[in-house]
C-alpha cells in the first residue's frame, strides 16, 4: 500500500480535482477552498496522505473539488465519520468540513463530542448563517429576527455561537476566519493542521444567495482581526473575546495543548495484528 | 420455620410422581433468589464445572429489573447429548427467598424438587412438589460465620445433589478468588465443603438417583460462553480492528469484552457518543482500510437506519450486531423477541440492500461474526448480524474453534498501475472507486494509496465517484448495487436442517427458535410423527436454493417470537403458498412443549393453514405472577 515515491513538489493545481465546484458565482465558499488548497501546498502534503471528510450542505460538496481522498457522508455526520477515519488512521491528515446547519443542528451532538476528545482533527465550518442547500432557511447561526420562509415573522431563536462553544467544550485550537481574506484564512487552516489536537475554525463564509442580512459587505465592517497583543492561552480571555457584543473577532482565540484521544488510545495498545491468534487462544482458554 | 423433616419428601402428586427415569438424559436447574444475592457467579462456576465433567450444558439468565433486589433467576440444562433450548420448566428450584418462591413455583414441573431456605420460605400448596429444606442461611451465619458464602454453600450443595466432581469446583474456585489472597479462598472452600455434607447427610442415596444424570465422556477443547462472548470472539476471529458502539441491554458485553480484548491486536474501540455516531466512526474506520464493526439492539438499529444507507451506498464493508430485545420503543430490554427482521432487512429509504445473517445457536454467534466480517469484505457492503436474547444471553458449551479451519476474506484492494506509481495528477481518472463490474464489485482504493484518491459517498454517482443523478447512472448504479446480493447469496452459510427429509411437514423458522423446532422435533418423532426443520442462517438476501425442498411439503409450519409474522412473510413473498403460522409474542421464547401441540396439531388435521398463536408462559395467565409485576420499573437498559 505504502509506495516510496520520490519527494515531489506539488503546485496548487496539483490540489484541484478535475471536478468544478458547483456553488453560486460570488459563494464565500470559493474563498474557503482556495485557503484550503494554499494551506496544503504550503505544507506540500501529498494529496494521497490527505483525506476531506464532510458532511451535506453547499459547503460540504467541497470534498468533489479537492484531489486529495474525501467523504461526503450525511447530513450532520462528517464529524462520526472523520473520527473513525483519524482513529484508524493517525498517519493521514484528516480535515473536516460543515455548514453551520450541519455542524451546529443536526450535528451538533457529535460536534461537542469531537472537541471534548481532543481528536487531532481540523474541523473547518462554513458558515453563512443560513441553510444554503435547501435554499434559505434559518440557521442555528442566524440571528433573532432573522427573517426566511421558515421563520416569515422572524427568527425566534437566539444565535449559538461557534467559539464560545468549542472553547467550552475542549477544543484545543479555536479560530475564526473570513473567506474574503483567504491568505489570512490559508494562515489559520495551517495553523490547524500543525495543531496537535481539535482545531475548530469557524469561517464566516456569506452565501449572497440566500442570505441578504449577513453578506460580504456588512461581515467587513463588523469584523477585526484579534489585537497583535492577544494572550490565546487563556480560555477566560478567549471567552470574552468570542462573546464581544461590539465586534466579530478574526484570528486564534485559543490554543492550548493537551494529549489527543488518538494519543491515548494508541498508549493502551499493549499488542499488534501479530498476536491476534495468541489473544484468541488465551480467551478461549479463560471460557473453557 | 421449621421443617420437621428435611429429607427430600414425596407427598402425593395431584400429577403424580416424576417417571422414575432408568437414565435422565437431561435435568434443568433453576437458582432463583434477590439480584443482590449474586446468584449468577456461582451459577456460572457451576456451568464451567459441569462442562469440564463432560456434560453438555446450556443457560439461561433471567436478570432482575432492578440493581438490587427484585427477583432474578439462572437456569442450567445439563444433558449428555447436545442441547437447542434452555428447557421449558425446571425439575429442580431452588429459591433464597419468598419472592423467588412465588414467581417461580408454577413452573417447577410436577413432582420436581423444590430446595428451600426454611430460614426465608415458607412453601405452599406442596401437594405437587418435592422439598428439600436447605438451611443456607444458618449454615453461612452461624456456623462459617460469613452470609456472604450463602451462594458457595448452595453450590455445594447443588454440586452434590448432581455428583458433580468437587474437585474441579475446588479449581475453579481457586482460579476466580485467588487474586483476594489464600483466605478468601479457604472461606469458600468451607462453604462448598459445607453445602456438600448438608446435601450428603440429609439426602437418601435413592433420592439422588432420581436427579441423576451422565455426562458423555469430558472432552477436551470445550468452552462455555455465552452467545454475546461468541460474537466478540468471532469478532478478534474474523479480524476486527476497530469497533465503535453505545452501550444497549442486552447488546452491552460484546462492547465489554472487545474493549479488554482489541487493544491486545492494536486494534480501538471508541465508546461513541450514540449510535448514529458509532455507525459513522465504524464507516471512517472501514474507509481508513480497519475491519470495523458496532454492537447494538433494536433502538440502536431504529437510529442508525440513515447511516446503514450510508454504507450501502458508499460501499463500505461493516458489520453492525442487533441482539434483539422485544417491543418498540424502549419496549422491554431484558425481554426476548424476534421483532427486527423488516427493521434490519428493509429499514432506510429508497432501496438499500444489504446482507443479514441470523444465529441460531451460540456457536452461530461465533461462526456467523466470522462470516459477517467475510461477507462485509468481499462485497464491500454492510452485514447485520442479528442475535436475539435468547442466544445472546444464554451460554453453552461448545468445541473450541479451530482457528487454522477458518478462512478470512480480505476486500479486493486498488493498487496503483506498476509503472509510474504516480501520485495524483499524471494519470488523474485512471481509478474508477465505483467500476462496472459482473459481479457488481469494484477494487477500493485504501487512503494513502497514491493516484487512488476519490471521494467515498452517499450520493448517486458515477463509476468514479462523481455526483451524476442522471437515469442512466442511478438504473446502473442500483443494478451494481443489487446484483452483489445476487452473488452473495451463493455465499450463504449452509442452513440449520433436522428431522426426517421425507416427511410431510416442514418446520421453516429463523434466529434461536429453530432450537426449539429441533428439540419439538425429536419429541414428536418419539411420538410418531415426522417433521423435517429448515433454518437458514442467512436472512437476507434469502436464499430460496435452501427453503426449495421445505416449501414443497404438504404442511409449511413457520413458528417465530413476534406478532406480524415477519419471516412468514418474507418466506411467503419469496414462496407464494398457505402456511401455518404460529406465533408468540409475550417477551419470552416459545416453549418446546406448545410447539410440539401445535405441530401435533397440523398432523392430525386439527389446525389448517392461517395463524395459531401460544400462549407465552405456562400455566393460567391470570394466576401467574411474574417477576414483572412484582418489582419497581427501574430496568437496566
Ligand atoms: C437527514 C436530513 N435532513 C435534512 C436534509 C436536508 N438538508 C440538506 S443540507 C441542509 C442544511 C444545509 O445547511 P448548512 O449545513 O448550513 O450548509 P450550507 O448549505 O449552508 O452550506 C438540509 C436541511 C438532509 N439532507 N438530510
Ligand atoms: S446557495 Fe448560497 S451557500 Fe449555496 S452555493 Fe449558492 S451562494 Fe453558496
Ligand atoms: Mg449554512
Amino acid at each position: 500500500m505504502t509506495v516510496d515515491l520520490p519527494v515531489r513538489h506539488y503546485e496548487l493545481d496539483d490540489y484541484k480535482s478535475d471536478e468544478k465546484p458547483t456553488w453560486c458565482p460570488g459563494c464565500g465558499d470559493f474563498g474557503v477552498l482556495n485557503a484550503v488548497y494554499r494551506a496544503m501546498r504550503t505544507r506540500n502534503f501529498a494529496p494521497h496522505e490527505v483525506v476531506a471528510v464532510s458532511g451535506i450542505g453547499c459547503s460540504s460538496r467541497i470534498p468533489y473539488f479537492i484531489s486529495t481522498y474525501g467523504f461526503h457522508s450525511v447530513h450532520g455526520r462528517a464529524t462520526p465519520v472523520a473520527t473513525g477515519v483519524h482513529v484508524a488512521r493517525p498517519d493521514l491528515k484528516t480535515l473536516v468540513f460543515s455548514g453551520d446547519g450541519d455542524a451546529f443542528a443536526i450535528g451538533a451532538g457529535h460536534v461537542v463530542h469531537a472537541m471534548r476528545r481532543n481528536l487531532d482533527l481540523t474541523y473547518v465550518i462554513m458558515d453563512n448563517a443560513i441553510y444554503g442547500l435547501t435554499k434559505g432557511q434559518t440557521s442555528p447561526t442566524s440571528g433573532i429576527g432573522f427573517h426566511t420562509a421558515t421563520t416569515p415573522s422572524g427568527n425566534p431563536e437566539q444565535a449559538l455561537n461557534p467559539l464560545a462553544l468549542a472553547i467550552t467544550c475542549g477544543a484545543t485550537f479555536v479560530a475564526r476566519g473570513f473567506s474574503a481574506e483567504p491568505a489570512k484564512l490559508a494562515d489559520l487552516i495551517l495553523e490547524g493542521l500543525d495543531h496537535k489536537g481539535f482545531s475548530f475554525i469557524d469561517v464566516y463564509s456569506p452565501c449572497p444567495t440566500f442570505n441578504k442580512v449577513n453578506t460580504f459587505k456588512t461581515y467587513k465592517d463588523e469584523v477585526d482581526w484579534l489585537p497583535s497583543d492577544y494572550d490565546a492561552s487563556n480560555a477566560a480571555n478567549a471567552l470574552a473575546h468570542a462573546t464581544s457584543e461590539d465586534k466579530r473577532y478574526l484570528g486564534v482565540f485559543l490554543r492550548r495543548e493537551a494529549p489527543t484521544y488518538a494519543e491515548q488510545v494508541h498508549k493502551a495498545h499493549t499488542g499488534t495484528e501479530a498476536d491476534r491468534a495468541k489473544v484468541l487462544g488465551g480467551m478461549f482458554k479463560r471460557y473453557s | 420455620m421449621v421443617v420437621a423433616d428435611p429429607k427430600v419428601t414425596a407427598p402425593g402428586s395431584r400429577h403424580g410422581e416424576v417417571p422414575e427415569h432408568e437414565i435422565r438424559t437431561a435435568l434443568v436447574i433453576r437458582v432463583a433468589g434477590e439480584a443482590g444475592e449474586g446468584i449468577k457467579k456461582p451459577g456460572e462456576l457451576l456451568i464451567q464445572a459441569a462442562a469440564r465433567a463432560g456434560f453438555e450444558v446450556l443457560t439461561d439468565f433471567a436478570p432482575p429489573s432492578e440493581i438490587k433486589g427484585g427477583v432474578s433467576f439462572f437456569q442450567i440444562r445439563l444433558s449428555s447429548r447436545r442441547l437447542h433450548t434452555r428447557g421449558d420448566s425446571p425439575d429442580v428450584l431452588l429459591c433464597f427467598n419468598q419472592e423467588a418462591f412465588e414467581v417461580n413455583i408454577q413452573e417447577l414441573v410436577p413432582g420436581g424438587l423444590l430446595i428451600y431456605d426454611p430460614e426465608k420460605v415458607t412453601p405452599r400448596d406442596t401437594s405437587s412438589y418435592r422439598l428439600l429444606a436447605f438451611p443456607l442461611e444458618q449454615i453461612a451465619s452461624k456456623e462459617l460465620r460469613m452470609p456472604i458464602v450463602k451462594n458457595v454453600v448452595a453450590l455445594g450443595g447443588m454440586a452434590a445433589l448432581f455428583q458433580l466432581d468437587s474437585a474441579v469446583l475446588y479449581d475453579l474456585i481457586r482460579e476466580l478468588w485467588e487474586r483476594k489472597g489464600d483466605a478468601v479462598v479457604q472461606t469458600n472452600f468451607k462453604a462448598l465443603e459445607a453445602g456438600i455434607k448438608y446435601v450428603q447427610d440429609h439426602v437418601s442415596s435413592a433420592d439422588l438417583e432420581r436427579f441423576h444424570v451422565l455426562p458423555h465422556a469430558p472432552e477436551k477443547n470445550r468452552m462455555v460462553v455465552s452467545g454475546n462472548t461468541a460474537t466478540a470472539l468471532g469478532a478478534v476471529a474474523g479480524g476486527c480492528n476497530f469497533f465503535a458502539g453505545y452501550p444497549i441491554t442486552p447488546a452491552t458485553d460484546v462492547m465489554e469484552i472487545l474493549a479488554g480484548a482489541l487493544p491486545k491486536v492494536g486494534g480501538t474501540l471508541v465508546q461513541a457518543e450514540d449510535e448514529i455516531a458509532a455507525l459513522g466512526m465504524v464507516i471512517g474506520a472501514s474507509y481508513g482500510g480497519k475491519k470495523a464493526m458496532t454492537s447494538t439492539s433494536g433502538p440502536g438499529i431504529s437510529l442508525m437506519v440513515e447511516t446503514l444507507g450510508l454504507a450501502t451506498m458508499s460501499e463500505t464493508a461493516c458489520v453492525i450486531v442487533d441482539a434483539q430485545r422485544a417491543g418498540p420503543s424502549t419496549g422491554m430490554p431484558t425481554r426476548h423477541e424476534q421483532g427486527d427482521l423488516y427493521l434490519c432487512v428493509h429499514g432506510g429509504h429508497g432501496e438499500v440492500p444489504r446482507i443479514v445473517l441470523a444465529a441460531t445457536s451460540v456457536e452461530d454467534c461465533f461462526y456467523l461474526t466470522v462470516t459477517a466480517f467475510n461477507l462485509a469484505e468481499k462485497y464491500q457492503t454492510p452485514v447485520i448480524f442479528m442475535s436475539d436474547t435468547v442466544v445472546c444471553v444464554r451460554s453453552e458449551s461448545i468445541p473450541m474453534p479451530d482457528l487454522a479451519s477458518l478462512q478470512i476474506e480480505n476486500r479486493l484492494t486498488w493498487t496503483p498501475p506498476a509503472e509510474g506509481a504516480t501520485a495524483f495528477g499524471e494519470n488523474e481518472g485512471a481509478y474508477k472507486r465505483y467500476a462496472m463490474t459482473e459481479t457488481g464489485i469494484s477494487p477500493v482504493a485504501i487512503p494513502g494509496t497514491p493516484g487512488g484518491q476519490y471521494v467515498g459517498m452517499g450520493l448517486e454517482h458515477n463509476e468514479r465517484g462523481r455526483h451524476r443523478p442522471d437515469p442512466r447512472t442511478h438504473t446502473q448504479m442500483t443494478e451494481k448495487r443489487f446484483r452483489k446480493m445476487e452473488h452473495a447469496v451463493t455465499d450463504a452459510p449452509e442452513p440449520v436442517t433436522h428431522g426426517d427429509p421425507d416427511a410431510d411437514i416442514a418446520i421453516v423458522t429463523w434466529g434461536s427458535t429453530a432450537g426449539v423446532a429441533i428439540e419439538a422435533i425429536d419429541l414428536l418423532a418419539a411420538e410418531g410423527i415426522s417433521a423435517c426443520l429448515v433454518a437458514p442462517k442467512m436472512i437476507s438476501p434469502l436464499p430460496r436454493h435452501q427453503l426449495v425442498a421445505a416449501m414443497g411439503k404438504k404442511h409449511v409450519i413457520i413458528p417465530e417470537v413476534n406478532f406480524r409474522g415477519q419471516f412468514a412473510d418474507m418466506v411467503q413473498a419469496s414462496f407464494p403458498r398457505e402456511v401455518t403460522r404460529i406465533n408468540v409474542y409475550g417477551g419470552r421464547p416459545m416453549l418446546v412443549c406448545h410447539l410440539v401441540d401445535a405441530i401435533r396439531d397440523v398432523a392430525q388435521g386439527r389446525q389448517g393453514t392461517g395463524r395459531v398463536v401460544l400462549n407465552p408462559i405456562i400455566g393460567d395467565l391470570d394466576k401467574l405472577v411474574t417477576p414483572d409485576d412484582l418489582i419497581a420499573p427501574l430496568e437496566r437498559h
